[in-house]
């Protein structure tokens, strides 16, 4: 019966058009750069033959905001705002970064008490940020309920935040020797309540996703990168440890204490999308196993550095101690004595290794200030990935890699 | 585990005259080289069988404009995943001269980094397939982390340097 439409559409046909001749044309797509599925302002244009993705261009910049100009005329306290907006899906890990540049560049050795603090909240902050890539990928394949139901639990992330520094995204926690304050006894409840609800939430939602058929046809060899390749595109962080290369800097350089602790470092195969979910939700169960550690370990004592000339004093002490006054006022005036030197440092971000190019001449602000962003780096091997697949591949293999636009353009 | 001094030994070894100034600056190997060794420097890290630095991280620029001669210091952050040690490695730039070769054949990341120090510095990295800039847009016609170019607007007069910066 079909082929006799088809006669039919034949027939009908003026005798002189001939068959229709389909021209190998390629079609050029705008992918953003403001698009639902790019979670941030970049674009990318595609080259697309039919449905088939031929090569592809990203431009970014759209929010450079010129982070590293403003950090030469800042003082060293007064950066840690800046590093807040670049993965602001895992500040604290970025304001940790910098203090503990910070502190090298000085010598302030910090006590164990503000160590393990701080790797609480970098583990909380690696947990938000996985649970915000990992429920965006679901929501990028067209399952909500998982993205929803996950987000119960990154918002209650977010209160602890607001119980230890008062502010959720943006959060500007810690200071440049230590902490700002000890922990609450309201945030030592909702850590520990998060802990014991969170492996349920966690696991429900690996129920919905991990052997979900539908799920799997969409990402399970979509965007594979070879180890070789990944490892030469600069990747890090969770997108290289799904290509099986098990690079931690936690692990290769331990800082903030985290050679205390014990995990594991989960590695993929193929690092292909599947992978890079898998990693990232093996790496939530190591998070939080690193935080029941630290919890059940966390020693007494003092929550910053007996380093008066850098760690902003305590209120109460400025109002009746003359010399906390006096370094009061030379820190937040920024008349602190840095040594000339040069610093690199690098913390395991949420997305790859972070890492603080921090060049001093000894003045009162940095004379040069590089910040080495992972997602900038491997970025770039978006369009070789993508190479070959479908529109809707390429939109998957964007949400899974984690590129977080503040911090891609800095 | 190598040592910092045993990785310097065997780069002097190999380039002798062609790397100097080396230091540790917080436990990382620090040493200078010309625009000529830089790619044969990396080649050889990087193919060589017990360092094995097999990882570029960064590739950034800073500007000394009091220096002359050495007006632009292009910086490589290496790392060695397999023996688990960094080295940084400059090469120094005169103004007049803002050339450098690219490293792209030897690390696929080098591209972006190195369009970002064009954009930032004006740092020419010869044989770059395509070297745009990529933060700032193309109508730019300045490279803005240059020291010459102030944050702020110059003309305002309530803003003493030595109260809110350099």
């Amino acid at each position: 019966m079909v082929s006799e439409e088809l006669n039919i559409t034949k027939k009908n046909l003026p005798a002189e058009q001939g068959p229709v001749q389909y021209v190998n044309e390629l079609t050029t797509l705008n992918l953003g750069p403001t698009h639902p599925a790019t979670h941030g302002i970049f674009q990318n244009i595609l080259q697309m033959d039919g449905e088939k993705i031929v090569s592809g261009e990203q431009t970014i910049g759209y929010i450079h905001r010129a982070f590293e100009k403003i950090a030469e005329r800042r003082p060293f306290y007064q950066i840690t705002t800046l590093t807040d907006r670049m993965n602001y899906c895992s500040s604290p890990i970025n304001n940790m970064g910098w203090h503990m540049t910070v502190e090298k560049l000085l010598g302030i050795e910090i006590p164990k008490r503000a160590q393990y603090i701080r790797v609480i909240l970098m583990e909380l902050a690696r947990m938000a940020d996985h649970l915000i890539c990992n429920g965006i990928l679901g929501v990028d394949t067209g399952a909500f309920t998982g993205f929803l139901y996950i987000y119960q639990e990154r918002e209650n992330i977010y209160e602890i935040y607001e119980e230890i520094c008062g502010a959720r995204l943006t959060t500007n926690m810690g200071r440049i020797g230590g902490m700002e304050r000890d922990l609450s006894p309201t945030a030592i409840r909702k850590i520990n309540e998060l802990l014991d609800r969170f492996p349920k939430v966690l696991t429900e939602f690996e129920n919905l996703f991990n052997r979900n058929r539908i799920f799997m046809d969409r990402v399970v060899n979509v965007g594979g990168i070879s180890a070789e390749r990944a490892l030469s595109y600069g990747f890090t962080g969770p997108n290289l440890r799904a290509a099986g290369v098990d690079y931690d800097v936690r692990v290769m350089n331990p800082y903030s204490s985290y050679q205390d602790f014990e995990f594991d470092i989960p590695v993929g195969q193929s690092g292909d999308t599947y992978d890079r979910f898998m990693v990232r939700n093996e790496e939530m169960w190591q998070s939080m196993r690193i935080i029941r550690q630290a919890m059940n370990n966390l020693p007494e004592g003092a929550y910053y550095a007996d380093a008066p000339q850098y760690y902003l004093p305590p209120k109460q002490e400025v109002y009746k101690n003359m010399e906390a006054l006096i370094y009061h006022f030379k820190i937040v005036m920024g008349e602190i004595d840095a040594p000339v030197g040069e610093v690199y440092h690098a913390v395991e971000g949420g997305n790859g290794e972070l890492g603080f190019y921090l060049i001093s001449d000894g003045g009162r602000a940095p004379y040069r200030l590089h910040f080495r962003r992972p997602c900038f780096i491997y970025y770039q091997a978006y369009p070789e990935m993508c190479k070959g697949l479908t529109l809707s591949d390429a939109i998957v293999i964007m949400s899974s890699m984690n590129v977080i636009a503040g911090e891609l353009d800095a | 585990m190598l040592t910092n001094e045993e990785v310097a030994q065997i780069i002097i070894n190999q380039f002798g005259e062609a790397v100097s100034d080396f230091d540790d600056p917080y436990d990382l190997l620090t040493f200078s080289t010309s625009r000529e060794q830089i790619i044969p420097l990396i080649t050889f890290l990087k193919a060589h069988p017990t360092l094995q630095v097999g990882f570029l991280t960064d590739i950034t620029a800073i500007h000394y404009p009091d220096s002359v001669g050495k007006e632009f210091c292009v910086v490589y952050h290496l790392h060695s995943l397999t023996n688990n040690f960094r080295l940084r490695t400059k090469v120094y730039l005169s103004v007049d001269d803002i050339h450098i070769p690219t490293a792209i054949p030897l690390f696929a990341s080098a591209n972006w980094m190195e369009r970002e120090t064009f954009d930032l510095f004006g740092v020419i990295f010869d044989g770059h397939p395509d070297l745009r800039r990529i933060l700032n847009m193309e109508e730019m016609d300045y490279h803005p982390m240059r020291k010459e170019y102030p944050l702020e607007d110059g003309t305002r007069e309530d803003k003493i340097d030595s109260l809110f910066g350099r």
